[in-house]
């Protein structure tokens, strides 16, 4: 038997186990399949997502981080979750306990629901749909519905101030983010997910004036309908406590952040898809990965001497293995999904919170007249997609919108804090 | 503002995380904005000052620890004045150089993780925090040194502070000092043009001259206001008339200015800081009739008189009052003291802006519960 190509190693799999099954029941047991894989998958990336965010920013404030379950603490998550689980479930005096109850699962749904039209990969999508890019919106847009529930059902202050400003934010938000994805659709002339990638083979729409712009307005509106620094004022903790799960605590509590973080993953996820060449990336080959890991992993002081013989021993013989092929898609893809996560996690460690006007006037004063604006930026670079005259008149009108929206959004800017003194 | 929408009364503490402490802002929000504010203060009651009376006058000073428990050594240089004029002590020379390091190393640890904690109030997630706690923990450093204790230093006393510091101490505070200014700048570079930091700082919060002034505000708040009153001028006590320093003034009086006097307060704290440790005398880290207090504090009868002692602390005016009615304990001893009288303001500062602005409003005013409540 010879071994599968590294392009290949999760489909292959599937296709295999999906033969065993008699032909009138296939396409059954393929779906089966995709559910399975990401159920399985989508906790997993929860989990390690909150160890990559704790470790990152605990980088970031010269601290280490969680260090004691595990090697480099990673376990922890697994101790998290446990504790997690262990925890008393309180529901508020006066709550609505159904609501309460029902609001993180319809929170956490949704986020899982998203991967089913993320290509991970070449072939390696569950749902190909010819709708997936307004899929990915109009399944996004229920975490609104969850966000109120929850601080509704809470009855408590707190929580209802933090339902408002999460319902607010997350519908005004949605305005500029779909905008910025139709000039995707323009382009791409598809809302399949795998067509959009596919049309970026030639290059990436980031590359290109009004891709730029859609791409920053797409993730910008990404970080705000996940309610992340620095618009995480819904969950704003120096004034609401915990906002809308101020008065959630054990598995439930857990289903909200786990929400909270999946649908973070998708943010960068679908960025990655929509602008930057989704799985698509350069023929770099293999065995220059496997080489690098392993370095990295000879010289971890932290694991033992056995541990990194084996690792980097393995890790060489997969570059060795598979030494003719490049690094497959998927690859790609999560290394791009991850270069975008750490933007999140850096602006995290960065940035206070805006004021929630100061979030609503960014909504819809500057990021939806830009949006408007890009499209017909995209149209012009259509039209003439030729010839250097769309790249110029498309970047032009960006440039001059970009300009005049901050000159109207900054009447009077105060440049310096005037101070005089005494000797 | 309508009001014809219902107004919902949201209790911010005594348990949150934003309120520095056990301290309750009963807010009437109409929407998200103020309408009403009513600080609530006295979870943190401790009888300080009935304590002091029944108890010598040395023996105050581990309490006053304890009241803004960020600046120890400050407070202990409050009382240790009012009693000095009290009972007509000089200080040693070495004694005064001591006392000024050490309560300028305080209003840099104070100035420092107040600016830290404002940037957690305004949301950013540690990060500033963090690092001004990592230049704070530099300077405990030096207090444990010198006193055996990080925080409750108990180390200045009337006529000096309690023993000498060890050898090698100034040089280590010197390397600490002149490295500050680094940090400061790397600070700034983070905060002061931020962007986001300027559009929730600037304009709120803003405290009129006139307001400051007839409300009694002393400290960095003042200043930001523009009022120039710092006592270390203005009184000249101890020895700051032999320091050559300015007065950061601030010109609108918001949490921005609030923020960026602290800073500049910072960087002219460094300099009294390195001319003091370069003109350091030799001699008894305290004077003769400070040490027979220190050693027999029952002996210290003063005559029937009253004192009143006030340094410019690192949120502004700290005095004690002190009346003596010839006994070994004082007959009233009293604290002004800075936090509180400056959050007295709050309400006006609030309303009319949204709840995570009186939040800030109210991390930039810089209160201790240990010392509001007292």
């Amino acid at each position: 038997m010879s071994l599968p190509s590294l392009e290949t190693l999760f489909v292959k799999p599937a296709i295999l186990l999906r033969d065993l099954f008699p032909e009138s029941a296939r396409p059954w047991v393929s779906i089966g399949i995709a559910i399975g894989a990401i159920a399985a998958v989508a906790p997993l990336i929860m989990m390690y997502l909150t160890w990559i965010e704790r470790k990152l920013i605990a980088r970031m404030q010269n601290r280490f981080g969680p260090t004691r379950v595990g090697v480099y603490g990673l376990l922890q998550p697994m101790a998290d979750g446990l504790k997690m689980l262990i925890k008393e479930d309180i529901a508020p005096q006066g709550a609505d306990r159904l609501l309460h109850a029902m609001a993180p699962i319809l929170a956490v749904a949704p986020a899982i629901l998203l991967f089913a039209v993320l290509p991970f990969g070449r072939y390696l999508i569950a749902a190909d749909l010819n709708v997936g890019l307004l899929y990915f919106f109009a399944i996004s847009s229920i975490s609104a519905y969850a966000i109120f529930m929850g601080g509704w059902a809470s009855r408590s202050k707190f929580s209802i101030l933090g339902a408002m400003r999460g319902v607010a934010q997350v519908i005004s938000y949605e305005v500029p983010g779909v905008l910025s994805a139709v000039v995707v659709i323009m382009i791409a002339g598809t809302m399949s997910t795998v067509g959009i990638v596919e049309a970026q083979a030639q290059r990436w729409f980031i590359a290109t004036p009004w891709g730029f712009v859609a791409g920053i307005i797409f993730f910008l509106s990404g970080v705000a309908e996940v309610n992340r620094t620095p618009f995480d004022m819904p969950e704003a903790e120096s004034e609401l406590v915990a906002g809308f799960h101020t008065e959630y605590s054990g598995m439930k509590f857990a289903l909200w952040y786990m929400a909270e973080f999946l649908e973070a993953f998708a943010v960068c996820a679908f960025a990655v898809t929509f602008f930057l060449g989704g799985w698509q990336g350069p023929a770099v080959p293999f065995w220059v990965l496997t080489v690098l890991g392993s370095a990295l992993i000879a010289t971890a002081r932290k694991l033992s001497l056995p541990v990194r013989v084996v690792a980097t021993a393995l890790l060489l013989a997969a570059g060795l293995v598979w030494i003719k092929e490049p690094i497959p898609s998927w690859m790609w893809f999560l290394a791009k999904t991850y270069a975008l996560v750490f933007v999140l996690v850096w602006l995290r460690g960065t940035f206070p919170r805006l004021r929630v006007d100061q979030l609503m006037g960014l909504a819809w004063k500057f990021l939806l007249p830009m949006a408007l604006i890009n499209i017909l930026a995209a149209g012009l670079w259509w039209f003439w997609r030729d010839s250097f005259i769309g790249w110029f008149l498309s970047a032009a009108i960006l440039a001059l919108s970009y300009w005049l929206l901050i000159l109207a959004n900054h009447p009077a800017r105060r440049f310096e804090a005037a101070l005089s003194s005494r000797g | 503002m309508s009001t014809a929408g219902e107004l919902l009364e949201v209790s911010l503490g005594p348990q949150h995380p934003s309120t520095h402490g056990v301290f309750r802002m009963n807010a009437v929000l109409d929407g998200e904005t103020i309408v009403k504010l009513k600080p609530v203060m006295g979870y943190l009651h401790r009888n300080h000052e009935q304590i002091g009376e029944g108890i010598t006058y040395i023996g105050s000073f581990p309490f006053t620890d304890r009241l803004d428990y960020f600046s120890a050594m400050s407070n202990n240089f409050g009382l240790a004045i009012a009693i000095e004029k009290l009972g007509g002590i000089t200080a040693s020379e070495r004694g005064e150089y001591l006392r000024i390091i050490m309560a300028e190393l305080t209003r840099l640890v104070n100035h420092t993780a107040v600016t830290g904690f404002l940037l957690n109030d305004m949301g950013a997630f540690g990060t500033p925090l963090l690092y001004a706690f990592r230049e704070r923990e530099k300077i405990l450093d030096l207090f444990e040194a010198a006193s055996g204790s990080r925080m409750m230093c108990n180390y200045v006393r009337p006529g000096g502070v309690r023993q000498d510091v060890p050898e090698d101490w100034l040089k280590q505070a010197k390397e600490i000092v002149d490295h500050y200014p680094h940090f400061l700048d790397e600070f700034e570079k983070l905060l002061t043009e931020n962007e986001i930091i300027r559009q929730r700082a600037q304009n709120v919060g803003v405290l009129s001259k006139e307001l400051a002034v007839n409300a009694s505000i002393t400290g960095p708040m003042l200043r930001a206001s523009g009022v120039d009153y710092d006592i270390r001028k203005v009184d000249g006590y101890s020895l700051y008339p032999r320091f050559s320093f300015r007065v950061p003034l601030g010109s609108v009086g918001d949490v921005y200015d609030r923020y960026y006097i602290r800073i500049l307060e910072m960087r002219q704290s460094v300099k009294i800081l390195q001319q003091a440790l370069k003109d350091i005398p030799e001699g008894p880290a305290i004077s003769p009739k400070g040490a027979a207090m220190g050693k027999a504090p029952r002996t210290f009868r003063p005559a029937k008189n009253e004192a009143y002692g006030r340094i410019e602390a690192p949120k502004g005016e700290l005095g004690f009052y002190l009346v003596s009615d010839g006994s070994p304990q004082p007959y009233r001893y009293h604290v002004r003291a800075p936090s509180f009288v400056n959050l007295t303001v709050l309400e006006d500062l609030c309303i009319g802006h949204k709840v995570a602005d009186a939040i800030i409003i109210l991390g930039s005013i810089d209160i201790v519960l240990g010392e509001v409540d007292r």
